[in-house]
C-alpha cells in the first residue's frame, strides 16, 4: 500500500551527495513529493529531508541503499504519524485587493498566517503549516483578492521518539574510538 | 623537507598502499603524473594497455586473484568515458579498484575545456565513492580515504578525478592511512541474537541447503564457510562468482545455481526446508521468477550489506555481518548433523542431467568439437590447478559447468554485468597477479573481438596467458535465445571473423587453430607445454546449445534440457 513516507538521511557536507541520494530515488521512478537540505542539530551534519509516496517495502529498500552511502551517516524512515511536521508558503497579494475586500484579512487571521510586509504594491503573507492549510489558504486568497506569486517550502520534520538515534549513534562510535570525541577521531582520519 | 608535486605525491602514496603494479594509459590531462612516473619505474609497474576499457579490466582481474586493490590510471574526457564500463562491472561484482583519472585544470572546470568532461557525473551511479582533487595538498588523503573505501567492507570501485593543476602543484608530502569515516561503517557488527536464531533455523532443518556466493571470497572466509557446512552436513550450490570458494570435487559441492545450472542443485531450492545464502545477493540470473523461488523454505542470509538483505528475497534469520566473523560464530552454534538420505536425493536429478546433457556434451562421438569437451578437457590438462577466467556467453556458461577449480580465488568472469570483452585483459591482470599459476581464457569469437587490441599488452609485457577461443562463427549465446525464443531467426548473429591464428601470429603469440577431435588432445599439451602466450581455437559446433536452462522470468520447475 503506497502512503506517504518522510525519508529522513544525516550527511557530511559533501560535494555532489544530493546527487548520489536523488539517484536512487530515480532508478526506481520514485517520485520526490519535497526535499529540503538543512543543518541538524549536530555541527557539520546535515539532514536531508525527503517526502515521498511509496510502499512501506520500497521505503525500507531505499533507505537502506542510501544508508550505504559513504558520506551518509545515518538514515530513516517515517510516517506522517512517526513524525512532527510543517512547511512554509509565501503569498503575494495586490495591497489594493487586499484594502478592497475586508475578507481577505478575516482569512489571513483565521489560518493565522502572517503578514510580512506591506508596500503600496503587493503584501506579503507567510503560512507555516501542512501542505493541506497551505493549498487551502491559497484557494480562499486566490478567489478573495487573487494570489500575484505564491511558493511554498520542502518538508521539514522532527520524529517524536524518544531517542535521539544519530546522537546516540555518534557517541557509540566515539567509545568504539577510544572515548574521544567523534569529531576529533574523524579529523584525525584526515589529518 | 622539500615540496613535491602533487603527480609525486600520487605515487608515493600508491607506494604507501603496497601498490606495485598499475594499469593504465596517458594522454594531456595525466601527463604530469606519467612525468613523475619516469622516476619511481622501480617501485611501480606501470603497465600499457590498448584501450582503457582493457586497462580497467585488467585491473579487475588482477584484483579478484590477488585480493588486493586494483589500480587503474587514464586521461580525462575519452580515456574516462572508456572506463566506464569496467566501473560499472566492478561496481555491480564488489570489485575494490582505485581510478584515477585527469581532468583540466580547476579553472577550466565547467568551461567545456579540451577533453573536459564531468566524469564524477557521468561515474557517481556506478562508483562507490568519488572525489575531485583540485588541490595538490588534498592527495595523500584521498588516495588514502581511496584505498580504505574501495577495499572495506563490500568492495567496489572508486573515482578520483585529479585535475592537472593539482598535479603539478607543490605539497608537503604526509601519509597516513584511512582506517576510519564516521558516516561510513563498513563492517556490521554481528549480532548474538541474529546467530542464535539463524543457528536454530539450521538445527530445525531437515533439508537444508546452502547458497555459495562471492561474498565468501571477498570475506576470505572459505575455510570458515567449509567448517560450517561439514559439521551441519548442509549440500550446497554456488553462483558463478562463487565458484571458486569451495573445491569441485568437495562431496557436499552439487553445483551451479541459476540459468545454466545444475538440475540437482536448482531443483532443491525448491525443496528444502532452510535455505542458506551467505555472501549471495539473489540476482535474477539464480532465482529466475522470485514469485515461484524457494518459497517453500525459511531463509537465513549471511550478508555484509544490509542493502542486499530481503531485496529480493526476503530473509527469515538475517545474519548482517563480515562472514568472517559470522560464519566461525555460526559454526559453534549450530549441532553437528547429518542429512544422508536428504544428500543421496540429489543424486537422480544428477543422473539425469548426466544422461541428457552432460555425457552427449563431454563425449560426443561424432560431429563437431562441442564446447563442452573442449573445456573439460582443458580442464583435466589443467588438473584443478588453473586460473579460471572466461568472456560473456555460451562459452562462459559451459566453462563455469565444465572447469574445474579447486584453489580460491580462481575464477574471473564478469557475473553481474555480463561484459563482453572482459576476459581477454582480465585474463591479462589476472596472469600479472600469479605470474605462477597457469591462467587458462575462455572466450567466444565476438567476445574476444571487443578487446582483440590487447593482444598487443600480452605482447610487449609477456604475459603468458593461454587463451582458448571457442569458434562457433555465431554471437554464440545470443543466436541460442534466437533459437529458442525468437523463431530461429538469425539477425545479426552470425559472424564472418579473421584469421586469428594469423593475428595472434601479427603480436608474436604462438596459436593453432584445431577443429578435428582428433587433433584436439594434442593441441592441448602443446598449448601448456609452450612457455608464454598461446592462442588455441577451437572450431567448435556453430549451433551448440548450452543446458540446462531456465528460461528468463520461467520458475526453476521450467528447466530445459533441450
Ligand atoms: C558488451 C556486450 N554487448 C552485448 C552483449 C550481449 N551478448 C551476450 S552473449 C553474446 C554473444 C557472445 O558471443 P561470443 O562472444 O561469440 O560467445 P559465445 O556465446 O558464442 O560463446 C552477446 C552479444 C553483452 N553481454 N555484452
Amino acid at each position: 500500500m503506497e502512503q506517504e513516507y518522510t525519508i529522513t538521511a544525516f550527511t557530511e557536507n559533501a560535494v555532489g551527495l544530493l546527487n548520489r541520494v536523488t539517484i536512487i530515488f530515480t532508478r526506481r521512478h520514485i517520485n520526490i513529493e519535497s526535499l529540503t537540505v538543512s543543518a541538524s542539530a549536530i555541527k557539520g551534519v546535515h539532514k536531508f529531508t525527503i517526502v515521498v509516496n511509496t510502499s512501506k517495502e520500497q521505503a525500507e529498500k531505499v533507505v537502506n541503499q542510501i544508508a550505504k552511502l559513504v558520506e551518509v551517516v545515518m538514515t530513516f524512515y517515517h510516517t506522517n504519524e512517526q513524525i512532527v511536521y510543517q512547511e512554509l508558503a509565501l503569498y503575494k497579494v495586490s495591497t489594493q485587493a487586499l484594502l478592497d475586500n475586508k475578507k481577505v484579512e478575516e482569512i489571513v487571521r483565521t489560518h493565522a498566517a502572517r503578514i510580512l510586509e506591506v508596500t503600496p504594491d503587493f503584501t506579503a503573507i507567510e503560512l507555516t503549516g501542512y501542505r493541506h492549510e497551505i493549498a487551502e489558504l491559497f484557494r480562499q486568497l486566490d478567489s478573495a483578492c487573487g494570489v500575484q506569486q505564491f511558493t511554498s517550502s520542502g518538508r521539514i520534520a522532527i520524529h517524536r521518539g524518544k531517542h535521539e538515534i544519530l546522537t546516540e549513534h555518534l557517541s557509540e562510535l566515539a567509545q568504539a574510538h577510544g572515548g574521544q570525541s567523534i569529531e576529533m577521531v574523524s579529523e584525525k582520519a584526515w589529518e | 623537507m622539500e615540496k613535491i608535486t602533487g603527480g609525486e605525491a600520487l605515487l608515493l602514496s600508491l607506494i604507501e598502499e603496497n601498490v606495485d603494479t598499475i594499469f593504465g594509459y596517458p594522454g594531456g590531462t595525466i601527463m604530469p603524473v606519467y612525468d613523475e612516473m619516469y622516476h619511481y619505474t622501480h617501485r611501480i609497474r606501470h603497465i600499457l594497455a590498448r584501450h582503457e576499457q582493457g586497462a580497467v579490466h585488467a585491473a579487475q582481474g588482477y584484483a579478484r586473484v590477488s585480493g588486493k586493490t586494483g589500480v587503474v590510471i587514464a586521461t580525462s574526457g575519452p580515456g574516462a568515458t572508456n572506463i566506464t564500463t569496467g566501473l560499472a562491472d566492478a561496481m555491480i561484482d564488489s570489485t575494490p579498484l582505485v581510478c584515477i583519472v585527469g581532468q583540466v585544470g580547476a579553472p577550466f572546470l565547467g568551461t567545456d575545456a579540451f577533453q573536459e568532461t564531468d566524469f564524477i557525473g557521468i561515474s557517481m551511479p556506478i562508483t562507490k565513492w568519488s572525489y575531485q582533487v583540485t588541490d595538490a595538498a588534498e592527495v595523500s588523503q584521498a588516495i588514502a580515504k581511496a584505498f580504505y573505501i574501495a577495499g572495506s567492507g563490500r568492495p567496489g570501485p572508486v573515482v578520483i578525478d585529479f585535475t592537472k593543476n593539482a598535479q603539478v602543484g607543490r605539497c608537503d608530502f604526509r601519509y597516513q592511512k584511512c582506517s576510519f569515516i564516521r558516516s561510513y561503517v563498513p563492517v556490521p557488527r554481528v549480532k548474538e541474537e541474529e546467530v542464535a536464531a539463524a543457528a536454530s533455523a539450521i538445527n530445525e532443518a531437515k533439508k537444508p541447503f546452502a547458497l555459495v556466493g562471492h561474498g565468501v571470497e571477498l570475506a576470505g572466509a572459505e575455510k570458515e564457510l567449509v567448517a560450517l557446512l561439514e559439521k551441519a552436513d548442509i549440500p550446497f550450490g554456488w553462483t558463478l562468482l562463487g565458484k571458486s570458494v569451495v573445491a569441485a570435487n568437495h562431496p557436499l559441492n552439487m553445483g551451479m545455481v541459476g540459468m545454466h545450472g545444475s538440475y540437482a542443485p536448482n531443483k532443491k531450492t525448491n525443496e528444502c526446508d532452510v535455505l542458506i545464502a551467505v555472501g549471495m545477493r539473489f540476482d535474477d540470473r539464480i532465482t529466475s521468477n522470485l514469485n515461484a523461488y524457494a518459497r517453500q523454505a525459511k531463509v537465513v542470509h549471511l550478508e555484509i550489506d544490509k542493502a542486499e538483505i530481503s531485496k529480493n528475497v526476503k530473509a527469515d534469520f538475517p545474519v548482517l555481518a563480515s562472514l568472517k566473523e559470522s560464519l566461525p560464530l555460526l559454526t559453534q552454534a549450530v549441532a553437528k548433523a547429518e542429512h544422508a538420505s536428504w544428500i543421496s536425493s540429489f543424486k537422480p536429478y544428477a543422473e539425469h542431467e548426466l544422461t541428457k546433457v552432460v555425457t552427449p556434451q563431454l563425449h560426443p562421438s561424432s560431429g563437431d568439437i562441442t564446447m563442452g569437451e573442449a573445456v573439460s578437457l582443458i580442464s583435466k590438462k589443467a588438473d584443478g590447478k588453473a586460473i579460471l577466467v572466461t568472456d560473456v556467453g555460451q562459452q562462459q556458461m559451459v566453462a563455469a559447468r565444465y572447469f574445474d577449480v579447486n584453489l580460491p580465488r580462481s575464477v574471473v568472469t564478469s557475473g553481474g554485468l555480463g561484459t563482453m570483452g572482459f576476459g581477454l585483459p582480465a585474463a591479462i591482470g589476472a596472469k600479472v597477479a600469479a605470474p605462477d599459476r597457469e591462467v587458462a581464457l575462455f572466450v567466444g569469437d565476438g567476445g574476444i573481438q571487443m578487446t582483440i587490441q590487447e593482444l598487443g599488452t600480452i605482447m610487449q609485457d609477456d604475459v603468458g596467458v593461454k587463451i582458448v577461443l571457442l569458434n562457433n562463427s555465431f554471437l554464440g549465446m545470443v543466436r541460442q535465445w534466437q533459437e529458442l525464443f525468437f523463431g530461429k531467426r538469425y539477425v545479426a548473429t552470425p559472424m564472418v571473423n579473421p584469421d586469428f591464428v594469423k593475428l595472434a601470429e601479427a603480436y608474436g603469440i604462438r596459436g593453432r587453430r584445431v577443429s578435428e577431435r582428433a587433433e584436439l588432445e594434442a593441441a592441448a599439451d602443446e598449448m601448456f607445454a609452450h612457455k608464454g602466450a598461446y592462442l588455441l581455437e577451437v572450431a567448435v559446433q556453430p549451433e551448440g546449445n548450452v543446458f540446462p536452462m531456465v528460461p528468463a522470468g520461467a520458475s526453476l520447475e521450467e528447466i530445459r534440457f533441450e
